[in-house]
This record gives structure tokens, C-alpha cells and sequence, in this order.
């Protein structure tokens, strides 16, 4: 009885052990943890260099520009920690979305495009200003419907290989793969500096490298189906600090 | 062109005493393309930051070869024994002849 019952405490502390979202820096080696803290030499700050001067320069055609509006990008502090984020108009937008939507809406400007240059950097300066602040997505009312399409998603087998997101990121958060840790998949750190891609790049972009790793059919850019799981997963997320932007490998 | 700029981050104390060592970081944006050429692939040229050219004055101080093997947005950390006043002058040569130049003032007391 007594050695069912330690069983049962153990089965428990592992069963909790598996569903623990840790914060991605945690996977990190301590080499690319200092580099993911040290703007210095961290590359990710040549685009929120580039994403401030966005924030200043007014667009083409007379419209203010972001800091006419919104005033010094320090400002949006905690913006960051907020999206993905259920519009007034019912559609689910991300920081890129509502970058461009602003754009599109009050600079009457054309849209920078997903993953285009200004965009990445515009969204790792306003990113940057929650560094270190907690997720804090909101899950209920118009935002309810979507979150469940994320879960749907994440939980989902896909592909040639038939995995679901979960089976990696939750399953088997901490072992190896492909000489990597397997993290809780969560995207506070982007946009990130990937070295692989030796550039920046959007969470999205990150999601077509796991769908490509699974043999599974990737969504576009900025799809419903992504943006649904970018929220699922900032919902998993909850309360862990924002690192855009991240350093990954 | 030969005055063009380029994305950097200059990282380096403004002022430093007489004989110390200062630590002087710099990291660049640049693709540094070279020129991978495989099946499927079509040929492309390479385009690095070969020179990495840091004067004072006129005076050179520094200089670096990089090579094709290093990535993109390249990093360098190099230290100087802070002597005199004055502007150093950043100077990355690409393939092509283009010179990137960046400026950055230090004081020495």
C-alpha cells in the first residue's frame, strides 16, 4: 500500500513535470543565453535599430508617422505581451498583423508584406520594449474560439511522420532531437535571430521549419491556421517573459 | 560609393584614461555571400567583407581578413590601448572595392 502510494506521488510529480511550460532562454546553452542578453553582439539589434527609425520616419504621402501617433517607442512598453489579440473587427492579429493593419489604416501606406524587412524590425523594436515583461494574452470572450483552434491544432498529427506539436513540445520537452533540446515550443522569443537562417525571422517562419520537419503541408505566412496556434501557444505561455529578440539556434 | 554606410553597432566606452585597454566591439550587417555553388543552385558571386580597417587619425590600427567560412552579420572583438584623443574611423571593404565607413569619437584623459 505504501509502495502504491509513493508510485502514485511519483507517476504525479512526473505527470506535472511534463506539462511545465518553461520560458525558451531556459534551453538555451549559457553561451547563447549571454548572447541572447548582450546587445553588444547580438544581431537581432541591427533590426531594432532599423525597426526605431521605421517608428520615426513618416511614410510616403504626408500621413505621421508611428511616433507621430503613438510618441517614443518606449511607449509600447507591454504592447508585446498582449498579442496575438482579437481585433474590434472580429479577425485574430498578431504584432505583425496589427503593425500593418495600422499601417495600412492610418498611414494609408501599402503593407511591408510578412516577413519583409521593415516589418521584422519594426516588430522586434516594439517587441523589445516588453522584454522581460510577462505574457498576458487574453483567452476569453471573442478570443475563446480561437484558442481552441490553436489547441486543435497543436494537438493534431500531421505530416508523413504523423506528430502532433504536442507529442514533441510537451511529451517530450527536455530530451534531444536532432542535436538539440526539444523546448515547450512557445514563441515569446520572436522574432528571433536564428543562426541557421543567419537573420531575422517571425515566429511563423519558425512554425514552416517544425510543419517542414514533419513532412506536414506548411501554412503561409500570417495564415489563420498559424495565427490560431501563435495564440494557443501564448496562452501556454502565460506569464513568462517576453525575450524578443530571441537568439536561437 | 566609397563613402557608403552600413547597419553596425559600435560598442566601445566614449572616454578611457591614458594607456588603458579598452575592449571595442563591432558588429556589422552584411549578407556576406559566398558564392555557394551546387546542383540546382545557380552560380552567384561572391560578395563578402573581406578587410576590416579600424585607423584613428589616419593612422591604422586594427586590420582583420575575414573569410568566406565566417557568417553573415559578422562580429569582431578586438581591445586598444587607449593613447590619444580623437575619431576612429570603421572600415569594412567588400568584395567589388565598396568601402563601408562608421565613425565613432573617443576621448582620452
Amino acid at each position: 500500500m505504501r509502495a502504491a502510494i509513493a508510485l502514485a506521488l511519483v507517476l504525479a510529480a512526473a505527470a506535472a513535470g511534463a506539462g511545465e511550460v518553461r520560458a525558451p532562454a531556459t534551453f538555451l546553452s549559457p553561451d547563447l543565453r549571454a548572447l541572447q542578453d548582450d546587445p553588444s553582439r547580438h544581431p537581432g539589434w541591427l533590426w531594432v535599430d532599423s525597426g526605431e527609425a521605421h517608428w520615426r520616419a513618416p511614410p510616403a504621402g504626408g500621413r505621421p508617422s508611428c511616433q507621430g501617433c503613438h510618441g517614443d517607442i518606449g511607449g509600447m512598453r507591454g504592447v508585446a505581451t498582449r498579442y496575438p489579440q482579437v481585433a474590434d473587427d472580429g479577425r485574430l492579429l498578431n504584432l505583425e498583423g496589427r503593425i500593418e493593419t495600422c499601417r495600412s489604416r492610418h498611414q494609408q501606406a501599402p503593407a511591408f508584406g510578412y516577413e519583409s524587412e521593415p516589418l521584422l524590425s519594426l516588430t522586434a523594436a516594439v517587441a523589445l520594449q516588453s522584454r522581460g515583461l510577462p505574457t498576458a494574452v487574453a483567452t476569453d470572450g471573442p478570443a475563446a474560439s480561437f484558442v481552441a483552434e490553436g489547441r486543435r491544432l497543436f494537438e493534431t498529427r500531421m505530416g508523413q511522420l504523423n506528430l502532433s506539436c504536442a507529442q514533441c513540445h510537451e511529451a517530450n520537452v527536455g530530451r534531444r532531437l536532432r542535436g538539440d533540446v526539444i523546448s515547450s515550443g512557445i514563441g515569446t522569443g520572436f522574432p528571433a535571430y536564428r543562426l541557421e537562417w543567419n537573420t531575422m525571422g517571425s515566429l511563423h517562419r519558425r512554425l514552416r521549419a517544425c510543419s517542414l520537419g514533419v513532412r506536414a503541408t506548411q501554412f503561409s505566412l500570417g495564415s489563420p491556421e498559424y495565427l490560431a496556434l501563435e495564440l494557443y501557444l501564448a496562452a501556454r505561455a502565460q506569464g513568462l517573459p517576453i525575450e524578443a529578440p530571441g537568439l536561437r539556434r | 560609393m566609397a563613402n557608403a554606410t552600413i547597419p553596425a553597432r559600435i560598442t566601445m566606452p566614449a572616454e578611457a584614461k591614458r594607456g588603458e585597454i579598452v575592449e571595442i566591439r563591432v558588429l556589422a550587417r552584411h549578407p556576406m555571400e559566398r558564392a555557394i555553388d551546387a546542383p540546382g543552385l545557380r552560380p552567384v558571386a561572391r560578395k563578402i567583407i573581406h578587410t576590416l580597417r579600424v585607423s584613428q587619425e589616419g593612422r591604422e590600427f586594427f586590420r582583420m581578413d575575414l573569410s568566406s567560412g565566417i557568417a553573415a552579420n559578422p562580429y569582431v572583438a578586438f581591445t586598444l590601448r587607449a593613447e590619444r584623443s580623437g575619431e576612429l574611423v570603421f572600415e569594412w571593404i567588400e568584395d567589388g572595392g565598396v568601402t563601408y565607413k562608421r565613425r565613432q569619437g573617443l576621448t582620452v584623459t
